[in-house]
């Protein structure tokens, strides 16, 4: 049957329409059933029996669990200042700089965006044990240290990028003529160049949030006994029982990924705007 | 003047080592101590020493591990394929689509890449388990034909049994492939973005069919997004962890799993740290590969 359609217009076609039904359908319907079964009112999960809020009032009971909440946004919190930091550096060195050695110092930036993370996992609980052993007993935040340390270890190389493909945009020009105008280098980052990365240092940060937020396996390697984050807490819970208190833990996780999201991809877009 | 070339050096230091300083302490240093780890040997509980042994590498390629790494490579290569199959046709139509539905197909396949790992692990336990939602939907199906038959005068079609979707390969490989889809979909976008469109329209005026061009002109041009989202997706599907864990059974072990052993509950640190080398190795040779065939050309965006 020879349908008049423009012959690129592939999405006309109802078996490309049935194919990405079925993939999208695929990629959501567990997500959204897993949402919507933490308002189920029934301890087994398959058949729907009224709406309820007890598994969300249950969660903020849990204290065990509100701690590792606590534990995972102290700790993307600290990661994602020191990724900002480290990250941008990085970038700089890499736009501005010639020197020997730099395409050994950029393959090593841009190794832990591709080392498996089963190894960087195991490399820092070697590390933290073996070499640096982190004292147990440390107060509270002190005591995220080594996770923390993980954390930017893998979130930095992001911000790298995030922050190097702005950098790609600026006109040198800029910082030359601030100079010529009197400013120092220091003056110089400070009033021309930072104000022309902040949008990207917004988007990298919020990466490596969301990164650090997310983590599992290689907190799984680097927590100590004592110290439980929100991914690990929600893993030792369904390794007992497929359970609607696990529903809505993770339905908390995923609105809170999909604001940071959203505010990313804003930022971006922002940042792509302004490229001129 | 002087004064100025120390300033300016001394903004070189302030830049260069915080982040050299971070990466070689907190990143590189550590996998050192792995690799010196793969050369030790066990004294005693917490004692390792490095004497510059092959042992654990010979013992990596007894034939129960080897075994677990051809099956880890099966496993991520099986996935690799049903994300190219599945995720080409969508990467496809999300270049075709107008204007106002292409940023909306986008992040619809980025939004599960950006939802945690272990909670979309967790969402396909729900659905595969044998009360999960598959087997209740079967078991409806099941339940209808049987009464359908019965209406009709025949035999019903006795209990329905659930399937055993969970904790076997199966369930492996339809997790990794779930959690892998936008590694494939992306970098397979970007190729296809970059194609000439003219090109697939000439190729149809010439009297090629559909097929034909898409295996002719489409695919050779898009070749290298197509190694691009190969490699993207086999890399971490090779080193997946936790879908191997909470889905797989005893038999569908991938080499992550094995290596967590070793650390956790063997405690036989240097043969762990020796397998965690030859993944990395494994790893870089999938990379090398990549910049071999896209050698020459421009970096691949796959933006993220």
């Amino acid at each position: 049957m020879a349908l008049r359609r423009a012959p690129l217009e592939y999405n006309r076609t109802w078996q490309m329409r049935a194919w990405l039904f079925g993939v999208f359908f695929f990629l959501y319907a567990p997500l959204v059933a897993l949402i919507a079964f933490s308002f189920n009112d029934s301890k087994r999960n398959i058949v729907w029996r009224g709406f309820t809020l007890n598994y969300y009032h249950k969660l903020f009971n849990d204290q065990v669990l509100m701690i590792a909440f606590a534990n995972s946004l102290t700790i993307a919190f600290f990661a994602t200042i020191i990724s900002l930091a480290i990250g941008a550096l990085a970038a700089v060195l890499l736009w501005r700089y010639r020197f020997t050695g730099k395409t050994a110092v950029e393959g090593a930036f841009t190794l832990p965006l591709v080392v498996p993370e089963i190894c960087m996992g195991v490399s820092m609980l070697l590390f933290f044990t073996r070499v640096i052993p982190w004292p147990n007993d440390l107060m509270w935040p002190l005591s995220l240290g080594s996770i923390i340390i993980a954390h930017v270890s893998f979130c930095f190389p992001f911000v790298a990028l995030v922050v190097g493909a702005r950098l790609a945009s600026f006109n040198k020009e800029q910082e030359e003529a601030a100079r010529d105008l009197g400013a120092n280098d220091w003056q110089a980052f400070r009033d021309v160049l930072l104000p022309h990365m902040r949008p990207a240092l917004i988007a990298g940060g919020l990466l490596a949030f969301t990164l650090s937020l997310d983590d599992f396996v290689i907190t799984f390697f680097t927590s100590g006994p004592d110290t439980v984050t929100f991914p690990v807490k929600v893993y030792s819970m369904l390794r007992f029982s497929v359970n609607p208190e696990v529903n809505a833990a993770s339905t908390m996780l995923i609105l809170l990924t999909i604001v940071l999201m959203i505010v990313m991809m804003v930022m971006q877009s922002r940042a792509q705007k302004g490229k001129g | 003047m002087a004064t100025q070339t120390q300033e300016r050096r001394l903004a070189f230091l302030a830049t260069a080592l915080p982040p050299i300083f971070w990466v070689v302490v907190f990143f590189l240093a550590p996998l050192a101590i792995v690799w010196a780890y793969s050369f030790g040997q066990n004294v005693s509980l917490t004692q390792v020493d490095i004497t510059g042994t092959f042992a654990n590498y010979v013992r990596a390629l007894q034939p129960l591990y080897l075994g677990i790494f051809v099956k880890s490579i099966v496993v991520a290569g099986v996935t690799t394929l049903l994300c190219l199959i599945i995720g080409f046709p969508v990467a496809l139509s999300i270049v075709f689509a107008s204007e106002r539905w292409r940023p909306w197909m986008l992040l619809l396949v980025m939004l599960p890449f950006w939802t945690n790992l272990l909670i979309r692990t967790y969402a396909l336990i729900a659905v595969l388990r044998t009360q999960g939602y598959v087997n209740f939907t079967l078991e409806w199906l099941w339940n209808n034909a049987s009464w359908l038959m019965t209406m009709v005068g025949l035999q019903p079609l006795g209990d329905f049994t659930p399937l055993q979707l969970l904790y076997n390969n199966f369930a492996v490989v339809v997790g990794l492939v779930y959690v892998h889809l936008p590694f494939m979909v992306l970098p397979l976008y970007a190729a296809l973005d970059r194609l000439d469109k003219s090109l697939i329209e000439a190729s149809l005026d010439l009297g090629a069919g559909h097929s034909r061009t898409l295996f002719s002109i489409v695919v050779p041009l898009a070749l290298p997004g197509i190694i691009s989202g190969i490699i993207i997706t086999f890399v971490p599907a090779l080193g997946a962890y936790l879908t191997p864990d909470l889905l797989g059974g005893p038999d569908s072990q991938m080499i992550a799993n094995v290596i967590e052993r070793q650390f956790k509950k063997a405690n036989d640190w240097p043969f762990g740290a020796a397998l965690s080398f030859l993944l990395m190795y494994a790893t870089f040779a999938a990379i090398a590969l990549r910049a071999y065939f896209s050698r020459g050309k421009a970096a691949e965006g796959h933006g993220i």
